[in-house]
Protein backbone atom coordinates (compact mmCIF):
# COMPACT_ATOMS: atom_id res chain seq x y z
CA UNK A 1 0.00 0.00 0.00
CA UNK A 2 1.36 3.62 -0.86
CA UNK A 3 2.97 5.08 2.15
CA UNK A 4 1.38 8.46 3.54
CA UNK A 5 1.47 11.36 1.36
CA UNK A 6 2.97 13.78 3.83
CA UNK A 7 5.55 11.95 5.91
CA UNK A 8 8.35 9.67 5.75
CA UNK A 9 10.89 8.98 3.00
CA UNK A 10 10.26 5.96 0.95
CA UNK A 11 12.55 3.99 1.00
CA UNK A 12 13.57 0.67 -0.75
CA UNK A 13 12.64 -2.32 1.65
CA UNK A 14 15.33 -4.34 3.18
CA UNK A 15 18.25 -3.95 5.25
CA UNK A 16 16.71 -3.43 9.18
CA UNK A 17 19.26 -1.85 10.47
CA UNK A 18 18.27 -2.27 14.03
CA UNK A 19 20.60 -4.68 16.19
CA UNK A 20 19.61 -7.60 17.41
CA UNK A 21 20.00 -7.46 21.04
CA UNK A 22 19.27 -11.33 23.20
CA UNK A 23 16.75 -10.27 25.43
CA UNK A 24 17.34 -11.89 28.87
CA UNK A 25 14.53 -13.89 29.37
CA UNK A 26 12.14 -13.31 32.82
CA UNK A 27 12.07 -16.13 35.27
CA UNK A 28 8.61 -16.83 34.48
CA UNK A 29 8.89 -16.55 31.30
CA UNK A 30 11.49 -19.64 30.82
CA UNK A 31 9.68 -21.58 33.04
CA UNK A 32 6.41 -21.09 31.10
CA UNK A 33 8.66 -22.19 27.67
CA UNK A 34 10.24 -25.14 29.47
CA UNK A 35 7.04 -26.42 30.31
CA UNK A 36 5.65 -25.41 27.17
CA UNK A 37 8.23 -27.09 25.37
CA UNK A 38 8.52 -30.37 27.49
CA UNK A 39 4.70 -31.04 27.28
CA UNK A 40 4.66 -30.77 23.52
CA UNK A 41 7.59 -33.04 22.90
CA UNK A 42 5.75 -35.45 24.90
CA UNK A 43 2.68 -34.92 23.45
CA UNK A 44 4.25 -35.88 19.97
CA UNK A 45 6.48 -38.49 21.75
CA UNK A 46 3.20 -40.52 22.57
CA UNK A 47 1.58 -39.68 19.04
CA UNK A 48 4.32 -41.03 17.19
CA UNK A 49 4.10 -43.81 19.47
CA UNK A 50 0.64 -45.02 19.58
CA UNK A 51 0.69 -44.40 15.60
CA UNK A 52 3.94 -47.25 15.78
CA UNK A 53 1.69 -49.48 18.33
CA UNK A 54 -1.30 -49.03 15.74
CA UNK A 55 0.48 -49.52 12.53
CA UNK A 56 2.49 -53.00 14.82
CA UNK A 57 -0.89 -54.25 15.76
CA UNK A 58 -3.07 -53.68 12.44
CA UNK A 59 -0.43 -53.89 9.87
CA UNK A 60 -2.50 -50.87 8.29
CA UNK A 61 -2.84 -47.49 8.05
CA UNK A 62 -6.62 -47.99 7.88
CA UNK A 63 -8.25 -46.33 11.05
CA UNK A 64 -5.11 -44.62 11.65
CA UNK A 65 -6.37 -40.86 11.68
CA UNK A 66 -9.06 -42.12 13.55
CA UNK A 67 -7.35 -43.83 16.38
CA UNK A 68 -4.98 -40.45 17.17
CA UNK A 69 -7.08 -37.93 15.94
CA UNK A 70 -7.89 -36.33 19.50
CA UNK A 71 -4.19 -36.48 20.78
CA UNK A 72 -3.68 -34.84 17.15
CA UNK A 73 -5.74 -31.92 17.80
CA UNK A 74 -5.09 -31.13 21.16
CA UNK A 75 -1.41 -30.20 20.52
CA UNK A 76 -1.49 -29.34 17.03
CA UNK A 77 -4.21 -26.70 18.53
CA UNK A 78 -2.22 -25.94 21.33
CA UNK A 79 0.44 -24.66 19.40
CA UNK A 80 -1.50 -21.69 18.33
CA UNK A 81 0.41 -20.53 21.55
CA UNK A 82 3.43 -19.95 19.67
CA UNK A 83 1.89 -16.96 17.49
CA UNK A 84 1.71 -15.20 21.34
CA UNK A 85 4.71 -16.32 22.16
CA UNK A 86 6.19 -14.25 19.38
CA UNK A 87 3.35 -11.13 19.61
CA UNK A 88 4.97 -10.92 23.50
CA UNK A 89 8.62 -11.13 22.52
CA UNK A 90 9.43 -14.34 24.40
CA UNK A 91 10.35 -15.88 21.81
CA UNK A 92 12.59 -14.09 18.77
CA UNK A 93 10.67 -15.60 15.91
CA UNK A 94 8.59 -13.48 13.65
CA UNK A 95 5.23 -13.11 14.23
CA UNK A 96 4.47 -13.75 10.91
CA UNK A 97 5.79 -16.59 9.79
CA UNK A 98 5.08 -18.41 12.92
CA UNK A 99 1.45 -17.12 12.01
CA UNK A 100 1.87 -19.16 8.65
CA UNK A 101 3.38 -22.30 10.14
CA UNK A 102 1.07 -23.25 12.84
CA UNK A 103 -2.40 -21.60 10.43
CA UNK A 104 -1.36 -23.98 7.51
CA UNK A 105 -1.69 -27.10 10.60
CA UNK A 106 -4.46 -25.83 12.14
CA UNK A 107 -6.28 -26.02 8.36
CA UNK A 108 -5.13 -28.91 7.28
CA UNK A 109 -5.81 -30.61 10.86
CA UNK A 110 -9.53 -28.92 11.44
CA UNK A 111 -10.42 -27.84 7.97
CA UNK A 112 -9.62 -30.70 6.10
CA UNK A 113 -8.77 -34.09 7.68
CA UNK A 114 -11.42 -33.53 10.33
CA UNK A 115 -13.89 -32.53 8.52
CA UNK A 116 -13.61 -34.55 5.20
CA UNK A 117 -14.16 -37.73 6.60
CA UNK A 118 -13.74 -39.73 3.51
CA UNK A 119 -10.22 -38.92 3.20
CA UNK A 120 -9.23 -39.58 6.66
CA UNK A 121 -8.13 -43.49 5.48
CA UNK A 122 -5.54 -42.04 2.49
CA UNK A 123 -1.83 -42.59 2.35
CA UNK A 124 -0.67 -39.46 2.32
CA UNK A 125 -2.79 -38.67 5.78
CA UNK A 126 0.48 -40.91 7.34
CA UNK A 127 2.56 -39.61 5.07
CA UNK A 128 2.16 -35.94 6.85
CA UNK A 129 1.45 -36.95 9.89
CA UNK A 130 4.79 -38.80 9.96
CA UNK A 131 6.76 -35.91 8.73
CA UNK A 132 4.80 -33.72 11.34
CA UNK A 133 5.29 -35.94 14.05
CA UNK A 134 9.17 -36.42 13.74
CA UNK A 135 9.73 -32.72 13.10
CA UNK A 136 7.85 -32.14 16.02
CA UNK A 137 9.92 -33.83 18.27
CA UNK A 138 12.67 -32.48 17.03
CA UNK A 139 12.08 -28.77 17.28
CA UNK A 140 10.45 -28.93 20.96
CA UNK A 141 12.98 -31.08 22.17
CA UNK A 142 16.01 -28.54 20.91
CA UNK A 143 13.79 -25.61 22.32
CA UNK A 144 13.81 -27.43 25.44
CA UNK A 145 17.24 -28.30 26.20
CA UNK A 146 18.02 -24.91 24.60
CA UNK A 147 16.26 -23.49 27.36
CA UNK A 148 17.96 -25.33 29.64
CA UNK A 149 21.50 -24.27 28.32
CA UNK A 150 22.28 -27.95 27.75
CA UNK A 151 21.72 -28.70 24.13
CA UNK A 152 22.97 -32.11 22.61
CA UNK A 153 24.66 -31.23 19.16
CA UNK A 154 23.17 -33.83 17.55
CA UNK A 155 19.14 -32.36 18.66
CA UNK A 156 20.81 -29.26 16.54
CA UNK A 157 22.29 -31.21 14.05
CA UNK A 158 18.42 -33.15 13.79
CA UNK A 159 16.59 -29.86 13.73
CA UNK A 160 18.37 -28.47 11.14
CA UNK A 161 18.74 -30.97 8.72
CA UNK A 162 15.63 -33.31 8.94
CA UNK A 163 13.93 -30.77 7.50
CA UNK A 164 15.44 -31.03 4.38
CA UNK A 165 13.56 -34.11 3.98
CA UNK A 166 10.48 -33.92 5.80
CA UNK A 167 9.63 -30.78 4.51
CA UNK A 168 8.86 -31.79 1.16
CA UNK A 169 7.16 -34.71 2.43
CA UNK A 170 5.51 -33.32 4.81
CA UNK A 171 4.13 -30.42 1.95
CA UNK A 172 3.42 -33.61 -0.91
CA UNK A 173 1.06 -35.05 2.10
CA UNK A 174 -0.57 -32.07 2.68
CA UNK A 175 -1.13 -31.50 -1.07
CA UNK A 176 -2.30 -35.19 -1.82
CA UNK A 177 -4.78 -34.86 0.51
CA UNK A 178 -6.21 -31.74 0.20
CA UNK A 179 -5.94 -33.21 -4.06
CA UNK A 180 -8.15 -36.24 -2.56
CA UNK A 181 -10.53 -34.34 -1.05
CA UNK A 182 -11.53 -31.79 -3.83
CA UNK A 183 -14.47 -34.28 -5.29
CA UNK A 184 -15.87 -34.35 -1.81
CA UNK A 185 -15.79 -30.98 -1.64
CA UNK A 186 -17.23 -30.23 -4.83
CA UNK A 187 -20.31 -32.74 -4.70
CA UNK A 188 -21.40 -31.64 -1.59
CA UNK A 189 -20.67 -27.73 -1.54
CA UNK A 190 -19.47 -27.65 2.12
CA UNK A 191 -18.27 -24.48 3.76
CA UNK A 192 -19.76 -22.89 0.54
CA UNK A 193 -22.02 -19.66 0.40
CA UNK A 194 -23.96 -19.19 -2.53
CA UNK A 195 -25.88 -16.17 -4.00
CA UNK A 196 -28.05 -14.53 -3.93
CA UNK A 197 -28.10 -13.71 -0.06
CA UNK A 198 -28.54 -10.73 2.24
CA UNK A 199 -24.75 -9.70 2.07
CA UNK A 200 -24.19 -10.23 -1.33
CA UNK A 201 -21.24 -12.44 -0.91
CA UNK A 202 -20.33 -15.55 -2.10
CA UNK A 203 -17.63 -18.46 -0.92
CA UNK A 204 -16.58 -21.61 -2.97
CA UNK A 205 -14.41 -24.10 -0.76
CA UNK A 206 -13.70 -25.95 -3.42
CA UNK A 207 -11.85 -23.26 -5.89
CA UNK A 208 -10.56 -21.93 -1.78
CA UNK A 209 -9.11 -25.20 -1.59
CA UNK A 210 -7.62 -25.02 -5.09
CA UNK A 211 -6.20 -21.06 -4.47
CA UNK A 212 -4.63 -22.79 -1.10
CA UNK A 213 -3.38 -25.59 -3.07
CA UNK A 214 -1.34 -22.95 -5.91
CA UNK A 215 -0.19 -20.76 -2.68
CA UNK A 216 2.05 -23.31 -1.79
CA UNK A 217 4.10 -22.42 -4.73
CA UNK A 218 5.40 -19.48 -3.63
CA UNK A 219 4.94 -19.77 0.18
CA UNK A 220 6.75 -22.87 0.42
CA UNK A 221 10.27 -22.15 -1.00
CA UNK A 222 10.41 -19.15 1.18
CA UNK A 223 9.52 -21.16 4.20
CA UNK A 224 12.24 -23.79 2.89
CA UNK A 225 14.91 -20.67 2.29
CA UNK A 226 14.18 -19.66 6.03
CA UNK A 227 15.35 -22.73 7.30
CA UNK A 228 18.30 -23.17 5.12
CA UNK A 229 18.78 -19.71 6.24
CA UNK A 230 18.86 -20.24 10.01
CA UNK A 231 20.90 -24.11 8.84
CA UNK A 232 23.18 -21.95 7.20
CA UNK A 233 24.13 -19.54 10.19
CA UNK A 234 23.61 -22.18 12.94
CA UNK A 235 25.86 -25.27 12.38
CA UNK A 236 28.08 -23.29 9.89
CA UNK A 237 28.63 -20.33 12.04
CA UNK A 238 30.38 -23.35 14.58
CA UNK A 239 32.76 -23.71 12.74
CA UNK A 240 34.09 -20.18 12.97
CA UNK A 241 33.28 -20.16 16.91
CA UNK A 242 35.64 -23.09 17.85
CA UNK A 243 34.90 -25.38 20.50
CA UNK A 244 34.12 -22.90 23.40
CA UNK A 245 31.99 -25.38 25.27
CA UNK B 1 22.06 -2.56 -0.61
CA UNK B 2 25.70 -1.90 -1.87
CA UNK B 3 27.39 0.86 0.25
CA UNK B 4 29.89 3.30 -1.95
CA UNK B 5 31.81 5.83 -0.03
CA UNK B 6 33.39 8.99 -1.10
CA UNK B 7 34.63 12.05 0.86
CA UNK B 8 33.79 15.47 -0.27
CA UNK B 9 36.24 18.37 0.77
CA UNK B 10 34.73 21.69 1.51
CA UNK B 11 35.54 24.00 -0.85
CA UNK B 12 37.69 22.32 -3.07
CA UNK B 13 37.10 19.73 -4.66
CA UNK B 14 35.56 16.12 -4.66
CA UNK B 15 37.16 12.96 -4.37
CA UNK B 16 34.77 9.86 -5.12
CA UNK B 17 35.93 6.53 -4.31
CA UNK B 18 34.07 3.39 -5.47
CA UNK B 19 34.18 0.29 -3.12
CA UNK B 20 34.45 -2.79 -4.94
CA UNK B 21 35.65 -6.46 -4.06
CA UNK B 22 39.31 -5.53 -4.89
CA UNK B 23 39.31 -2.54 -2.93
CA UNK B 24 38.68 1.23 -3.12
CA UNK B 25 39.31 2.54 -6.19
CA UNK B 26 39.53 6.32 -7.05
CA UNK B 27 36.60 7.58 -9.55
CA UNK B 28 36.73 10.98 -11.42
CA UNK B 29 37.30 14.10 -8.97
CA UNK B 30 34.05 16.75 -9.11
CA UNK B 31 34.35 20.45 -7.78
CA UNK B 32 31.87 21.11 -5.24
CA UNK B 33 31.64 24.71 -3.46
CA UNK B 34 30.65 24.86 0.21
CA UNK B 35 27.15 26.29 -0.61
CA UNK B 36 26.32 23.36 -2.93
CA UNK B 37 23.31 21.95 -1.69
CA UNK B 38 22.60 17.94 -1.68
CA UNK B 39 20.82 18.51 -4.74
CA UNK B 40 23.14 19.71 -6.69
CA UNK B 41 25.54 16.96 -5.28
CA UNK B 42 23.24 14.67 -6.59
CA UNK B 43 22.56 15.98 -9.58
CA UNK B 44 26.77 16.00 -9.79
CA UNK B 45 26.87 12.22 -8.81
CA UNK B 46 24.54 11.62 -11.94
CA UNK B 47 27.02 12.72 -14.39
CA UNK B 48 29.49 10.20 -13.30
CA UNK B 49 26.53 7.35 -12.50
CA UNK B 50 23.81 7.93 -15.51
CA UNK B 51 21.69 4.80 -13.49
CA UNK B 52 21.56 6.46 -10.48
CA UNK B 53 19.80 9.33 -11.23
CA UNK B 54 19.07 11.58 -8.14
CA UNK B 55 15.56 10.25 -6.49
CA UNK B 56 16.88 6.90 -6.69
CA UNK B 57 19.66 8.64 -4.70
CA UNK B 58 19.80 8.47 -0.97
CA UNK B 59 23.11 10.17 1.02
CA UNK B 60 23.41 10.30 5.19
CA UNK B 61 26.25 11.80 7.00
CA UNK B 62 25.79 8.16 8.82
CA UNK B 63 24.91 4.26 6.90
CA UNK B 64 22.43 4.17 9.52
CA UNK B 65 20.85 7.55 9.09
CA UNK B 66 18.26 9.43 8.08
CA UNK B 67 18.13 10.49 4.22
CA UNK B 68 19.59 13.96 4.23
CA UNK B 69 17.25 16.69 2.24
CA UNK B 70 17.39 17.96 -1.63
CA UNK B 71 17.29 21.61 0.65
CA UNK B 72 20.42 20.99 3.06
CA UNK B 73 23.38 23.03 2.47
CA UNK B 74 26.76 21.49 2.14
CA UNK B 75 28.59 23.89 5.08
CA UNK B 76 25.55 23.38 7.06
CA UNK B 77 25.81 20.23 7.98
CA UNK B 78 27.55 19.20 10.82
CA UNK B 79 30.68 17.85 8.97
CA UNK B 80 34.83 19.01 9.62
CA UNK B 81 36.95 20.24 6.79
CA UNK B 82 36.27 16.87 5.48
CA UNK B 83 32.87 15.22 4.97
CA UNK B 84 32.41 11.56 4.59
CA UNK B 85 29.10 10.86 2.47
CA UNK B 86 26.96 7.37 2.35
CA UNK B 87 25.05 6.52 -0.62
CA UNK B 88 22.40 4.14 -0.88
CA UNK B 89 20.35 3.02 -3.74
CA UNK B 90 16.82 3.12 -2.95
CA UNK B 91 15.78 0.95 -6.15
CA UNK B 92 14.08 2.24 -9.26
CA UNK B 93 11.90 5.34 -8.49
CA UNK B 94 8.38 6.03 -9.76
CA UNK B 95 6.67 9.08 -9.47
CA UNK B 96 3.69 9.67 -7.27
CA UNK B 97 1.80 11.08 -9.83
CA UNK B 98 1.98 8.14 -12.16
CA UNK B 99 1.31 5.36 -9.14
CA UNK B 100 -2.13 7.49 -8.10
CA UNK B 101 -3.19 8.07 -11.36
CA UNK B 102 -2.66 4.10 -12.12
CA UNK B 103 -4.07 2.61 -9.15
CA UNK B 104 -7.29 5.08 -9.09
CA UNK B 105 -7.79 4.95 -13.02
CA UNK B 106 -8.07 1.19 -12.81
CA UNK B 107 -11.10 0.70 -10.42
CA UNK B 108 -13.25 3.32 -12.57
CA UNK B 109 -12.97 1.06 -15.46
CA UNK B 110 -13.08 -1.90 -13.67
CA UNK B 111 -16.34 -1.30 -11.84
CA UNK B 112 -17.60 -0.37 -15.39
CA UNK B 113 -16.76 -3.46 -16.82
CA UNK B 114 -18.98 -5.28 -14.41
CA UNK B 115 -21.76 -2.20 -14.47
CA UNK B 116 -22.22 -3.11 -17.66
CA UNK B 117 -21.56 -6.56 -17.59
CA UNK B 118 -19.50 -6.94 -20.49
CA UNK B 119 -19.12 -11.00 -21.70
CA UNK B 120 -17.04 -13.60 -19.76
CA UNK B 121 -17.57 -11.66 -16.40
CA UNK B 122 -21.18 -13.52 -15.19
CA UNK B 123 -23.24 -15.91 -17.69
CA UNK B 124 -23.59 -15.34 -21.36
CA UNK B 125 -27.70 -14.83 -20.98
CA UNK B 126 -26.41 -11.80 -19.32
CA UNK B 127 -24.40 -9.69 -21.56
CA UNK B 128 -24.86 -6.12 -21.31
CA UNK B 129 -28.22 -6.35 -19.44
CA UNK B 130 -28.79 -3.94 -16.90
CA UNK B 131 -30.09 -4.20 -13.03
CA UNK B 132 -33.78 -4.10 -12.39
CA UNK B 133 -32.23 -2.10 -9.21
CA UNK B 134 -32.11 1.57 -8.89
CA UNK B 135 -29.21 0.98 -6.15
CA UNK B 136 -26.98 -0.53 -8.19
CA UNK B 137 -27.21 2.14 -10.63
CA UNK B 138 -26.55 4.87 -8.06
CA UNK B 139 -23.97 2.57 -6.25
CA UNK B 140 -22.06 2.71 -9.66
CA UNK B 141 -22.23 6.76 -10.22
CA UNK B 142 -21.08 6.67 -6.28
CA UNK B 143 -18.22 4.54 -6.84
CA UNK B 144 -17.16 6.39 -10.38
CA UNK B 145 -17.58 10.16 -8.94
CA UNK B 146 -15.63 8.98 -5.40
CA UNK B 147 -12.54 7.33 -8.41
CA UNK B 148 -12.93 10.52 -10.66
CA UNK B 149 -12.55 12.89 -7.72
CA UNK B 150 -9.47 11.18 -6.57
CA UNK B 151 -7.70 11.54 -10.51
CA UNK B 152 -8.85 15.10 -10.45
CA UNK B 153 -7.32 15.90 -7.13
CA UNK B 154 -4.24 13.69 -8.21
CA UNK B 155 -3.70 16.06 -10.91
CA UNK B 156 -4.75 19.70 -9.68
CA UNK B 157 -4.96 19.43 -5.60
CA UNK B 158 -2.23 17.40 -3.72
CA UNK B 159 1.09 18.78 -3.19
CA UNK B 160 3.38 15.66 -2.58
CA UNK B 161 6.46 16.24 -0.45
CA UNK B 162 8.42 13.61 -2.15
CA UNK B 163 8.40 12.94 -5.92
CA UNK B 164 8.85 9.45 -6.48
CA UNK B 165 8.49 6.08 -4.26
CA UNK B 166 9.56 2.53 -5.36
CA UNK B 167 9.09 1.03 -8.10
CA UNK B 168 7.74 -2.13 -6.49
CA UNK B 169 4.83 -0.21 -4.68
CA UNK B 170 3.12 0.08 -7.87
CA UNK B 171 2.33 -3.56 -8.66
CA UNK B 172 1.33 -3.91 -4.15
CA UNK B 173 -0.76 -0.62 -4.34
CA UNK B 174 -2.63 -1.79 -8.34
CA UNK B 175 -3.45 -5.40 -6.98
CA UNK B 176 -4.81 -3.88 -4.45
CA UNK B 177 -6.78 -1.34 -5.11
CA UNK B 178 -8.01 -3.26 -9.04
CA UNK B 179 -8.52 -6.66 -6.83
CA UNK B 180 -11.22 -5.17 -4.29
CA UNK B 181 -12.35 -2.91 -7.35
CA UNK B 182 -12.99 -6.08 -8.98
CA UNK B 183 -14.49 -8.05 -6.42
CA UNK B 184 -16.82 -5.52 -4.72
CA UNK B 185 -18.05 -4.63 -8.39
CA UNK B 186 -18.84 -8.20 -9.09
CA UNK B 187 -21.24 -9.30 -6.33
CA UNK B 188 -23.03 -5.55 -6.70
CA UNK B 189 -23.44 -5.60 -10.68
CA UNK B 190 -24.34 -9.25 -10.19
CA UNK B 191 -27.84 -10.64 -11.61
CA UNK B 192 -28.92 -12.49 -8.71
CA UNK B 193 -27.72 -9.30 -6.06
CA UNK B 194 -30.02 -8.35 -3.24
CA UNK B 195 -30.89 -4.84 -2.27
CA UNK B 196 -30.81 -3.26 1.10
CA UNK B 197 -32.82 -4.93 4.12
CA UNK B 198 -34.38 -1.54 4.39
CA UNK B 199 -34.95 -0.60 0.89
CA UNK B 200 -35.30 3.14 0.09
CA UNK B 201 -34.46 4.60 3.45
CA UNK B 202 -31.51 2.38 4.02
CA UNK B 203 -30.00 3.79 0.68
CA UNK B 204 -30.95 7.35 1.34
CA UNK B 205 -29.46 7.57 4.77
CA UNK B 206 -26.11 5.79 3.24
CA UNK B 207 -26.29 8.45 0.13
CA UNK B 208 -26.59 11.33 2.77
CA UNK B 209 -23.50 9.33 4.57
CA UNK B 210 -21.41 9.68 1.28
CA UNK B 211 -22.21 12.52 -0.12
CA UNK B 212 -21.16 14.34 3.18
CA UNK B 213 -18.09 12.45 3.83
CA UNK B 214 -16.74 12.76 -0.38
CA UNK B 215 -17.29 16.35 0.55
CA UNK B 216 -15.90 16.38 3.62
CA UNK B 217 -12.60 14.37 2.52
CA UNK B 218 -12.16 17.42 -0.96
CA UNK B 219 -12.70 19.98 1.99
CA UNK B 220 -9.89 18.56 4.16
CA UNK B 221 -8.18 18.08 1.01
CA UNK B 222 -7.92 21.43 -0.29
CA UNK B 223 -6.91 23.19 2.72
CA UNK B 224 -4.03 20.59 3.31
CA UNK B 225 -3.17 22.03 -0.13
CA UNK B 226 -3.78 25.77 0.86
CA UNK B 227 -1.11 24.87 3.87
CA UNK B 228 1.56 24.81 1.42
CA UNK B 229 2.70 27.01 -0.93
CA UNK B 230 3.27 25.90 -4.59
CA UNK B 231 6.56 24.15 -4.97
CA UNK B 232 7.57 24.54 -1.36
CA UNK B 233 7.78 21.48 1.06
CA UNK B 234 6.63 23.78 4.28
CA UNK B 235 4.92 21.92 7.34
CA UNK B 236 2.23 24.02 9.25
CA UNK B 237 -0.32 22.82 11.65
CA UNK B 238 -3.27 22.41 9.86
CA UNK B 239 -6.49 24.28 11.77
CA UNK B 240 -10.28 24.68 10.72
CA UNK B 241 -11.11 27.51 8.08
CA UNK B 242 -14.63 28.77 7.60
CA UNK B 243 -15.71 25.65 6.05
CA UNK B 244 -17.77 23.77 8.63
CA UNK B 245 -16.10 20.42 6.95
CA UNK B 246 -12.71 21.31 8.22
CA UNK B 247 -13.88 21.94 11.88
CA UNK B 248 -13.52 18.24 12.30
CA UNK B 249 -9.79 19.28 12.53
CA UNK B 250 -11.08 20.44 15.84
CA UNK B 251 -10.94 16.66 16.73
CA UNK B 252 -8.59 14.60 14.82
CA UNK B 253 -5.29 15.02 12.74
CA UNK B 254 -6.41 13.58 9.60
CA UNK B 255 -10.15 14.02 9.04
CA UNK B 256 -9.12 13.32 5.64
CA UNK B 257 -8.67 9.40 6.43
CA UNK B 258 -11.67 9.78 8.93
CA UNK B 259 -14.02 11.65 5.82
CA UNK B 260 -12.58 8.58 3.64
CA UNK B 261 -13.52 5.59 6.06
CA UNK B 262 -17.19 6.76 6.39
CA UNK B 263 -17.36 7.75 2.87
CA UNK B 264 -17.07 3.64 2.41
CA UNK B 265 -18.82 2.89 5.48
CA UNK B 266 -21.58 5.12 3.50
CA UNK B 267 -21.07 3.13 0.05
CA UNK B 268 -21.29 -0.40 2.67
CA UNK B 269 -24.35 0.54 3.90
CA UNK B 270 -25.66 1.24 0.35
CA UNK B 271 -24.91 -1.83 -1.15
CA UNK B 272 -25.45 -4.16 1.89
CA UNK B 273 -22.37 -5.94 0.42
CA UNK B 274 -20.00 -7.75 2.80
CA UNK B 275 -16.74 -7.17 0.12
CA UNK B 276 -17.70 -3.51 0.62
CA UNK B 277 -17.44 -3.81 4.14
CA UNK B 278 -14.34 -5.76 4.54
CA UNK B 279 -13.06 -3.20 1.89
CA UNK B 280 -13.69 -0.35 4.64
CA UNK B 281 -12.27 -2.49 7.33
CA UNK B 282 -8.77 -3.17 5.58
CA UNK B 283 -9.01 0.47 4.28
CA UNK B 284 -9.91 1.81 7.85
CA UNK B 285 -6.63 -0.41 9.27
CA UNK B 286 -4.09 1.38 6.77
CA UNK B 287 -5.35 4.62 7.10
CA UNK B 288 -5.32 4.30 11.17
CA UNK B 289 -1.93 3.48 10.65
CA UNK B 290 -0.71 6.51 8.67
CA UNK B 291 -2.97 8.69 11.17
CA UNK B 292 -1.19 7.81 13.64
CA UNK B 293 2.25 8.16 12.26
CA UNK B 294 0.97 11.56 10.89
CA UNK B 295 0.09 12.31 14.39
CA UNK B 296 3.55 11.02 16.05
CA UNK B 297 5.31 13.42 13.60
CA UNK B 298 2.67 16.44 14.47
CA UNK B 299 3.79 16.22 17.91
CA UNK B 300 7.27 15.58 17.22
CA UNK B 301 7.39 18.99 15.24
CA UNK B 302 5.49 21.16 17.20
CA UNK B 303 5.61 21.83 20.83
CA UNK B 304 2.13 23.78 20.67
CA UNK B 305 -0.24 20.59 18.83
CA UNK B 306 -3.33 21.27 19.96
CA UNK B 307 -4.20 18.53 22.91
CA UNK B 308 -7.58 17.45 22.10
CA UNK B 309 -6.62 15.95 18.78
CA UNK B 310 -6.82 12.11 18.30
CA UNK B 311 -5.35 10.82 15.06
CA UNK B 312 -8.04 9.77 13.30
CA UNK B 313 -11.55 8.65 15.20
CA UNK B 314 -12.62 11.79 17.45
CA UNK B 315 -11.88 10.87 21.31
CA UNK B 316 -10.94 6.77 20.56
CA UNK B 317 -8.69 6.11 18.32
Amino acid sequence: MASSEEDGAPEAGGDREAPRRRRRLGSLATAWLTFYNVAMTAGWLVLAIAMVRFYMEKGTHRGLYKSIQKTLKFFQTFALLEIVHCLIGIVPTSVLVTGVQVSSRIFMVWLVTHSIKPIQNEESVVLFLVSWTVTEITRYSFYTFSLLNHLPYFIKWARYNFFIILYPVGVAGELLTIYAALPYVKKTGMFSIRLPNKYNVSFDYYYFLLITMASYIPLFPQLYFHMLRQRRKVLHGEAVVEKDE
Amino acid sequence: MRWRFWMPRQGKSCVFWTRTPRGDVPALPLQVEPQATIAEIKNLFTKTHPQWYPARQSLRLDPKGKSLKDEDILQKLPVGTTATLYFRDLGAQISWVTVFLTEYAGPLFIYLLFYFRVPFLYGHKYDFTSSRHSVVHLACICHSFHYVKRLLETLFVHRFSHGTMPLRNIFKNCTYYWGFAAWMAYYINHPLYTPPTYGAQQVKLALAIFVICQLGNFSIHMALRDLRPAGSKTRKIPYPTKNPFTWLFLLVSCPNYTYEVGSWIGFAIMTQCLPVALFSLVGFTQMTIWAKGKHRSYLKEFRDYPPLRMPIVPFLL
